[in-house]
């Protein structure tokens, strides 16, 4: 063993890290631009340079993150990111919600890091070097149930950052109280990076060497994805919502990286690439999309001064441009050709596809259940995003707050519309993403990917041309559009221009149509709410308010639903942790004499064990 | 020529959608003992709609003005993506069978949102109901067509020819494709297109709002998405296409078969809807549910190498 610590801060810019620098710049520079107008009038001059300031720092972290060598150094700009976000959740400190969300934010993450910092740890303890290669290098000798608690460790160590379900529980309190260029800087990046960890220590440092790995990682991803749209669908706070389908997507990106570390395991090498790839493509289409719909959630909280959908309504003609880009949002995440959440739910399919194509019984039975619950996590989202554009967006304003609402500034403006340029460009240009995608998944798995082409051109993907497997997003959006033109000029043509007359909705001949009437979020998730009632656990509450024994004047009616994870997982947990805490108080006389007894004690028993090393 | 053949592939299941509907409803009313409407009467109403004036709501914003466009154009982009008897589809290179599912999801998308743009509580009500049936049905739909393409190893509908005689896994994904084929194309026992009441309806109260022109172009959307529903499950299961279409003969022969097995399964839904009663919307959960069981058992079949 040379020197204790070879702390060097050298970097790494191979593919993957390169690729999650892009993804990291492209989501921070438009946030950034966003923050300024966000937070103008909001807050006071000195906070917001303050607050800018920490963002810097936290993006800077992020970035040392996913370019550091040496473990050590990962550690401590893990550490950094961690507590800088911190500050940023804690924000609105004056809020006791948002300490509150910091508090569980800080106790989880640092859960997270302990499992961690173990690894490390266990990683030093066998290699004797905190480089990332000379760990790769001897690391391969190790022997398999070393590895396997490695494992372990590393994958709980990042799920917890991930929000992978049961460790999502930060996720919903930390992403609503941030201002929301942070939720969409820690939702579209920030969790990221623990992808990035995953990647790097489980498959590029530590290595796969059994199929029962992947499988874990794509039982984990299917759990976490249908549990986050569950939990999103039954939510009427939007930011909470959008926070929920962080933990679905990142089960999403997750399924295809799991995918492909059973495939590379069974030998299938072009569906692991083409499984990675369609993993890495969701990863940076999810930072587009849910860093443009934070922002958009941004833009109406900040006109309306309420999250809460129940309160919103008739917003699209008020605020048009920030309805245009919701939509757009909206359409990506819940995968609708021809935009950028589609293509990569479309190559992780196809990846399943092609993986059961040539795999043996056994891996066409977990791909089919695959295929189902990713589209049912699809359906479901698309479900809940019909319900968050539109009680958000249209209809009726349902109390006072929307009817004051004012488009944003310009710079909130270039921020979204940079982001809708960028879910377009990513569907559009999806031959010359994949191509880029293609290295960084070779790097990764540590193959030779120079003759494993998965795209026609820069603008049609061919997964396996020799089956006539082909996919080109330009082209479906030009080929709906000839429709749309065909099928107005056509009816032009043959049947002349028509009138159209404005006139009331129908309303059954009742004449006093108000928002009052229009169908409500909670009233809109029922059908999911009693579908998953076994998952959900609903239950409410009545309460009369009475004015005398005889006459009741309010009824209040509330819903409810179990978080299952919260009652049977961590309640216990906490509950334990306080057990055992006040069991060792118990020890604690306030009597000096004891203590040094104490000391006594151990410094005997030290005696004794230290003798056998 | 071969574009010629494709684009006349396409014409016929275009022109051929509303005659099925047609038929489902003249048949029902003959099995009914009544006297119902001519076969022809979805293209008379289509003529009227798409020359009658319409009412917009007051509520409106162009969400509802431009979702029949869409919806049509996602309808046909999808009809394009089929193959039934050019050996090749007319859309080609834009996409496979999957992009055809998220073409109809987008449409769907599309008509949900339009419901809650009136502020009124029926379509708000029917885009609820439609995106709760709908992604019960997607994950049924996937699995059904996974299956069938695992067996014919691509999922591109243009190379699917040759094949005349189905395996058993192709059959019961068949069947799980036309149990679900009921509830997307709003059919008893999952919902009822003859209905007069705002309550019972499902995709009906969505376009509740629609008159006019707007109203003939969904119509339209509708019977064509019926037609892509049985042409895939006539298409991949019922005894495929007579292989290498080649020469006028096979094309016709082609044509005659695939006519016949729409027509066929027009018949088994007219049946269905007249000797069933509708279900209760959640229970439509466990209807679709066995369907996916149904579609999960051919994949189970394909593997064990049925």
């Amino acid at each position: 063993m040379n020197r204790f610590f070879d702390i060097s801060l050298g970097f790494l810019f191979d593919p993957l890290a390169l690729f999650f620098i892009v993804v990291i710049s492209l989501l921070s520079v438009p946030a950034f631009v966003y923050s300024w107008g966000y937070l103008a009038g909001a807050y006071p001059r000195s906070k917001i340079i303050g607050a800018q300031i920490i963002t810097v720092l936290f993006v800077a972290a992020m970035l040392f993150v996913v370019s550091v060598r040496n473990i050590f150094v990962f550690l401590i700009a893990w550490e950094l990111m961690s507590l800088l976000s911190y500050f940023l959740v804690i924000f609105d400190s004056n809020e006791r919600k948002s300490l509150r969300a910091g508090t569980i934010y800080i106790v989880m993450t640092h859960l997270g890091t302990a499992f961690l910092a173990a690894a490390f740890f266990l990683i030093y303890k066998y290699c004797g070097s905190f480089d990332f290669l000379a760990a790769k290098a001897s690391l391969a000798s190790m022997p398999r149930p070393e590895k396997n608690l490695l494992f372990g460790l590393l994958f709980t160590g990042f799920a917890v950052k991930a929000g992978l379900v049961p460790m999502h529980i930060w996720l919903p309190y930390a992403h609503p109280a941030a201002p929301s260029h942070i939720s969409a800087l820690m939702s579209g990046v920030m969790i990221k990076t623990a992808i990035y960890g995953m990647l790097r220590f489980i498959v590029y440092i530590l290595g796969i060497d059994s199929v029962w790995q992947g499988s874990l990682i794509l039982i984990f991803a299917i759990v976490s994805s249908l549990a986050g749209v569950i939990y999103a669908l039954m939510e009427h706070d939007i930011k909470r919502l959008l926070a929920y389908h962080s933990v679905e997507n990142i089960g999403i990106i997750l399924m295809g990286m799991g995918a492909s570390l059973v495939f590379i395991k069974m030998g299938l090498i072009v569906p692991a690439v083409l499984a990675m790839s369609a993993g890495l493509y969701h990863l940076i289409n999810h930072a587009a999309f849910k860093g443009l719909l934070f922002l958009c959630a941004g833009s109406v909280y900040k006109s309306c001064h309420t999250r809460d959908m129940e309160k919103l309504g008739g917003l699209i003609e008020r605020m048009g441009f920030t309805a245009v880009c919701f939509l757009i949002g909206s359409a990506a995440i819940s995968a609708l050709p021809p935009l950028n959440g589609f293509v990569s739910e479309w190559l992780t399919f196809q990846a399943f596809f092609l993986g059961a194509l040539s795999g043996n019984a056994g891996l066409k039975v977990f791909m089919a259940i695959c295929v189902a619950a990713l589209a049912l996590t699809s359906g479901l989202a698309a479900a809940c995003f019909v319900k968050a554009f539109g009680l958000t967006f249209l209809g009726l304003p349902r109390s006072q707050k929307p009817l004051a609402a004012k488009e944003s500034p310009l710079s909130m403006k270039l921020g979204m519309g940079f982001l809708v340029a960028l879910c377009l460009g990513l569907a559009l240009a999806c031959g010359a993403v994949l191509k880029a995608l293609v290295k960084v998944s070779g790097c990764v798995l540590g193959i030779d990917v120079s003759n494993i082409s998965l795209s026609l051109n820069n603008f049609v993907l061919a997964p396996e041309p020799a089956k006539g497997i082909y996919l080109s997003p330009l082209a479906a959006l030009v080929i709906l559009s000839v429709f749309i033109g065909l099928t107005i000029a056509a009816l032009r043509i043959f049947w002349g221009r028509i009138r159209e007359k404005t006139g009331r909705t129908w309303d059954c001949g009742y004449y006093k149509l108000d928002s009052r009437n229009e169908y409500t979020a909670t009233g809109f998730s029922k059908p999911f709410r009693l579908a998953f009632s076994f998952f959900l656990m609903p239950y409410r509450k009545t309460q009369k308010v009475r004015e005398s024994f005889y006459l009741v004047r309010e009824l209040r009616h509330h819903t409810y639903i179990t978080s299952v994870f919260k009652k049977y997982l961590y309640r216990p947990l906490v509950a334990g942790a306080f057990k055992t805490s006040r069991m060792a108080r118990r020890i604690q006389m306030g009597s000096i004499h004891i203590y040094i007894g104490y000391i006594f004690v151990t410094a005997i028993i030290l005696v004794i064990t230290m003798k056998r090393f | 020529m071969r574009l010629l053949i494709c684009l006349a592939q396409f014409c016929l299941l275009a022109a051929v959608a509303p005659l099925v509907s047609g038929f489902i409803t003249c048949l029902k009313n003959d099995i009914r003992l009544r006297r119902g409407q001519s076969i022809w009467q979805p293209y008379y109403n289509l003529a009227k709609l798409f020359s009658k004036d319409e009412v917009i709501s007051q509520n409106a914003s162009w969400i509802l003005r431009v979702t029949p466009y869409v919806v049509l154009a996602a309808s046909l982009t999808a009809l394009g993506l089929l193959s039934v008897f050019a050996g090749q589809p007319l859309v080609q290179y834009a996409g496979d069978l999957f992009l055809l599912i998220f073409l109809l999801a987008l449409g769907r998308f599309f008509l949900a949102l339009a419901g809650l743009d009136t502020g009124s509580a029926f379509t708000g009500m029917g885009s609820s109901r439609e995106m709760f049936i709908a992604s019960f049905a997607e994950p049924v739909v996937f699995l059904s067509v996974f299956a069938v393409c695992l067996s014919r190893g691509t999922t591109d509908a243009g190379n699917w020819n040759g094949f005349l005689l189905p395996g058993i896994s192709t059959v019961v994904a068949a069947v799980a494709l036309f149990l679900v084929s009921l509830a997307e194309t709003s059919r008893i026992p999952v919902d009822n297109q003859e209905t007069h009441l705002e309550l019972t309806m499902i995709h009906e109260a969505m376009a509740l709002e629609y008159s006019g022109r707007r109203l003939g172009i969904l119509e339209s959307a509708a019977h064509i998405k019926q037609i892509i529903f049985f042409t895939i499950i006539a298409d991949c299961s019922l005894a495929g296409p007579f292989s290498d279409c080649e020469g006028w003969p096979a094309f016709g022969a082609n044509i005659a078969l695939l006519l016949l097995k729409i027509f066929g399964l027009a018949v088994i839904t007219a049946v269905v809807e007249v000797s069933l009663a509708k279900m209760r919307l959640f229970r439509a959960v466990d209807f679709l549910t066995f369907a996916g069981m149904l579609s999960f058992l051919s994949v189970v079949t394909l593997a064990l190498g049925l």
